[in-house]
């Protein structure tokens, strides 16, 4: 299945993914930490060097994944144009677009595999709540093995209507699609178990 | 145990693929992305322990790296955007949405529509609105209009749910954990 991390690879890819996770909740905080617009610049300035070190390739795709700011950018916008306050709409707008960005690189230059090793190890905390890290790893490794699954039996779930029916199959889809997830469940569980359980 | 970590497994997986299916066009025509609804789903069948574990497990994944938020939005951004305070509420929704169809000994589709409409629209709301005003630096209330277009769809969202569960509770009696 297709992740954000980057197809080109940048020498941020080589960097150890703690680290980099590491750096990037310092910076964010950093960020945080900061109210003048001045010092938001340098520091967003700072965030697009970095990024635009990787080349002019993975500075475009950077620069798409921050499409979903845009319409937030906008409303900050003409809402600080139109009260007059213009310092305050510049920080929160330089302050946004500088820690998705940052956290954006984090994503783009770590693998999922590394990534999720390090989200284990910062969950591993959570066997003192009772959540024990090995079937923490298996829920994630099925997870993903089932999402391109349940996408396919959704496809033929809106096929199969589409054959009987002029319509649109729409919500009617929501009904077949749960109970599949549930008979999976259930099925899943009786293979883990027939191969030595999940603990 | 396998039950449980499959279900919850499962559902996470159902919440990603509601989100990547094209949007569902209601009757009216208003397009409601099924995402959330996935999230309450979790809550009213998977109950409120095993429901808030399957969003948090969903949103480990994004997290992590696949876009499988509505709009292929995804990894650690979404952290530092402004709508980080939905990300957070979705477990609490699913969790309280579990709650109240287990406890409500109303009939089964009305305590889940119930329930999803507190956890998906009351809950979730409150917690997305109070983040778009600590990120975007705007009073609640000015928060609270941006949020305000979508109440018709989660509504919509809520009487599904409910539908959804009194179907499974009908066709699956047994593999519907919040009543178990």
């Amino acid at each position: 299945m297709l992740t954000l991390t980057s197809s080109v690879e940048i020498w941020a890819h080589r960097l150890p993914a703690g680290a980099k996770l590491g750096a990037l909740a310092l910076g964010t905080v950093g960020l945080f930490a900061l109210s003048s617009p001045l010092a938001l610049g340098v520091a967003a300035l700072a965030v697009l060097g970095l990024v635009a070190s990787g080349g002019p390739r993975f500075l475009r795709e950077s620069l798409l994944m921050l499409r979903p700011l845009w319409p937030f950018v906008l409303i900050v916008a003409v809402w600080h144009l139109v009260t007059g306050d213009i310092s305050g709409g510049a920080t929160v707008i330089l302050r946004m677009g500088a820690a998705v960005a940052a956290a954006n690189f984090a994503t783009m230059t770590t693998r999922l595999a590394e990534m999720l090793a390090v989200i284990e190890a910062l969950l591993s905390p959570l066997r003192l709540f009772g959540l024990a890290p090995r079937p923490m790893a298996l829920a994630l490794a099925l997870v993903i093995r089932f999402i391109p699954v349940m996408l396919t039996r959704i496809e033929a779930i809106s096929l199969a209507y589409r054959a009987r029916s002029p319509r649109r199959a729409g919500w009617r889809i929501l009904m077949p699609a749960a109970l599949a997830a549930l008979d999976d469940a259930e099925h899943v569980a009786d293979a883990l178990r027939a191969r030595g359980g999940a603990g | 145990m396998e039950r449980s970590l499959t279900h919850i497994a499962l559902f996470a997986a159902l919440i990603a693929v509601l989100g990547l299916v094209p949007k569902i066009d209601l009757a009216s025509g208003v397009p409601i992305t099924a995402q959330s609804l996935g999230v309450m789903l979790c809550g009213t069948v998977l109950g409120a322990r095993r429901g808030a574990l399957a969003v948090g497990l969903f949103l480990l994944v994004t997290l992590a790296g696949l876009p499988l938020l509505a709009g292929g939005r995804g990894g650690l951004g979404v952290l530092a955007s402004p709508t980080v305070g939905y990300l957070i509420g979705f477990p609490v929704a699913a969790f309280v949405a579990g709650l109240i169809t287990r406890n409500w000994r109303a009939p089964v589709g009305l305590a889940a529509t119930v329930g999803a409409a507190v956890g998906g629209i009351v809950v979730l709301n409150t917690m997305g609105i109070f983040g778009m005003s600590v990120m975007l630096e705007k009073s609640l209330s000015e928060a609270a209009l941006l949020a305000a277009p979508y109440f018709i769809g989660d509504s919509l969202k809520a009487v599904l749910a409910g539908l959804v569960t009194q179907a499974i509770a009908r066709a699956r009696p047994e593999a519907l954990l919040s009543r178990a």
